[in-house]
């Protein structure tokens, strides 16, 4: 994501406004009738597959769908590259999801059809960054952006890659965070190498009386030892209605899902709640992607 | 350029003789001789007389010295030192003169000489590719930046050589 431009990601962004009406089916649209999507996904990850499966079906277009890891060749030890040589020659393009860093990447060097990351191991997920930039654009402003990022800010790379994606705008950044979670010193640095403002707090009310956006991601127990420190960590950052009381009457909130109980649900029912129509999103997004990648669209 | 060998001697009295024919690496950064032997596979089969000279006094600090006889240096060794020694420079050396010096030249990429620290790689996996990294300078630091996971690598390169 970081070698994305601010004119691609700002081209990405327009044309998935163009093509939103067709996601709500206002429209019906045929420009991908004909092509052929193969959706490789080594390991799951529902709603994303989902996502790209709709918005290939809403312009049109066929699914091919890997089945289960397990009952696929990879499991007889088939290399990534030699089932990307394969199924290049059975379509128009490729939805790519593995756990190995960088696998998307490779696969495009042995693709002569566009390969598109659904997310590599801990690595990319570019997707899940533009869709964020796209909520935010849709539902707040990406010039003059006033954010806030809690949860676990330490390995979180969906906060880190929108941050640099945030940077092309020139956004207040915010982080929140348990001092065990806090953002690698580098990625700050970059960042305000980059031209933003960052500020660290524990306390997310202070916080949230100020910004327009605050994105809000899950804290894994897994990262705490002691389960009694988990929930003291996780409690303090809770997002619920009446820490809202102090919040600009514009703040939306994102999460980019599943949660578990970073957001209490009666949140679900206020203005501020964006979190369903961002996983929405991510059907306008994909689709640019797709009518971009297949040339429906230029 | 044909200057005498007698450039790179170091201070008087340190007996390291004038080679007749083949390389002298001099300016390698201090302490990174052996490393710059393990990238040569030297000593090795090849019979060659090798000589070292490590923290020598010079004008930018220390720095050491490696002479090897009758032998030149290929591309892709050179890439090799170049990561972990910048500012060396290369003498070939023939009748005991200097015929030609060059810095080493730090690529813009480096290919199947080092290998990715991040375990999760797809580079370190058994896939039919060799590791890529895009190789750049900070701060008179060479960065490798692994052109598959993005994992860079700064620090001990010298480690992870392939
Ligand atoms: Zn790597």
């Amino acid at each position: 994501m970081k070698d994305f431009s601010k004119e691609m990601i700002d081209h990405i962004l327009e044309t998935a406004e163009k093509l939103e009406s067709i996601a709500v089916m206002k429209e019906r649209s045929d420009m991908l009738t004909g092509k052929v999507l193969a959706v490789l996904f080594f390991e799951p990850s529902t709603r994303t597959r989902m996502s790209f499966e709709t918005a290939m079906i809403r312009l049109g277009g066929e699914v091919l769908s890997m089945g289960s890891v397990d009952a696929s060749s990879i499991s007889k030890g088939e290399t990534l590259a030699d089932t990307i040589r394969v199924v290049q020659s059975y379509a128009d393009a490729i939805i790519l999801r593995h756990p190995k860093e960088g696998a998307a990447r490779m696969a495009s060097e042995f693709s002569s059809v566009p390969v598109i990351n659904a997310g590599d191991g801990a690595g990319h997920h570019p997707t899940q960054t533009l869709l964020d930039l796209y909520t935010i654009k849709r539902e707040s402003k990406l010039e003059g952006l006033k954010i806030a990022l809690a949860g676990d800010l330490k390995y979180g790379r969906t906060v880190h890659s929108l941050c640099y994606a945030l940077s092309h705008y020139g956004a207040d950044i915010t982080l929140v965070s348990p001092d065990e979670l806090r953002m690698p010193y580098e990625i700050i640095k970059d960042l305000e190498a980059r031209g933003m403002k960052v500020r660290e707090t524990d306390s997310i009310d202070e916080a949230i009386t100020e910004v327009d956006v605050l994105y809000v991601t899950r804290i894994q127990k897994e990262r705490f030892p002691d389960p009694a420190e988990y929930l003291r960590v996780a409690s303090s950052l809770q997002i619920t209605p009446e820490l809202l009381e102090n919040a600009k009457s514009h703040l939306k909130i994102m999460h980019p899902l599943p949660r578990v109980n970073e957001i209490d649900p009666l949140v679900d029912n206020t203005p501020h709640a964006c979190y369903f129509k961002q996983a929405f999103y991510g059907v306008p997004i994909r689709m640019a992607l797709l009518a971009l990648v297949m040339g429906a669209m230029e | 350029m044909n200057s005498e060998q007698t450039n790179f001697e170091l201070e008087p009295g340190l007996r390291v003789r004038p080679i007749e024919n083949g390389t002298v690496i001099d300016h390698i950064k201090a302490g990174q001789a052996l490393n710059v032997l393990h990238i040569l596979k030297l000593p090795g089969q090849f019979e060659s007389v090798v000589s070292i000279i490590i923290n020598s006094p010079s004008k930018y600090g220390k720095k050491d010295v490696v002479k090897i006889e009758n032998r030149e240096l290929k591309v892709k060794e050179l890439d090799k030192i170049s990561l972990i020694a910048p500012s060396a420079t290369i003498n070939i050396i023939r009748d005991f003169k200097v015929l030609k010096k060059n810095r080493v030249e730090i690529p813009e990429y480096v290919e199947g000489v080092v290998q990715c620290i991040n375990p999760n790689c797809i580079s370190n996996s058994s896939e039919p590719i060799t590791s890529k990294f895009r190789v750049y300078e900070e701060d008179n630091i060479i960065n490798l930046r692994c052109i598959y996971c993005e994992r860079i690598i700064s620090e001990d390169i010298a480690d992870h050589l392939l």
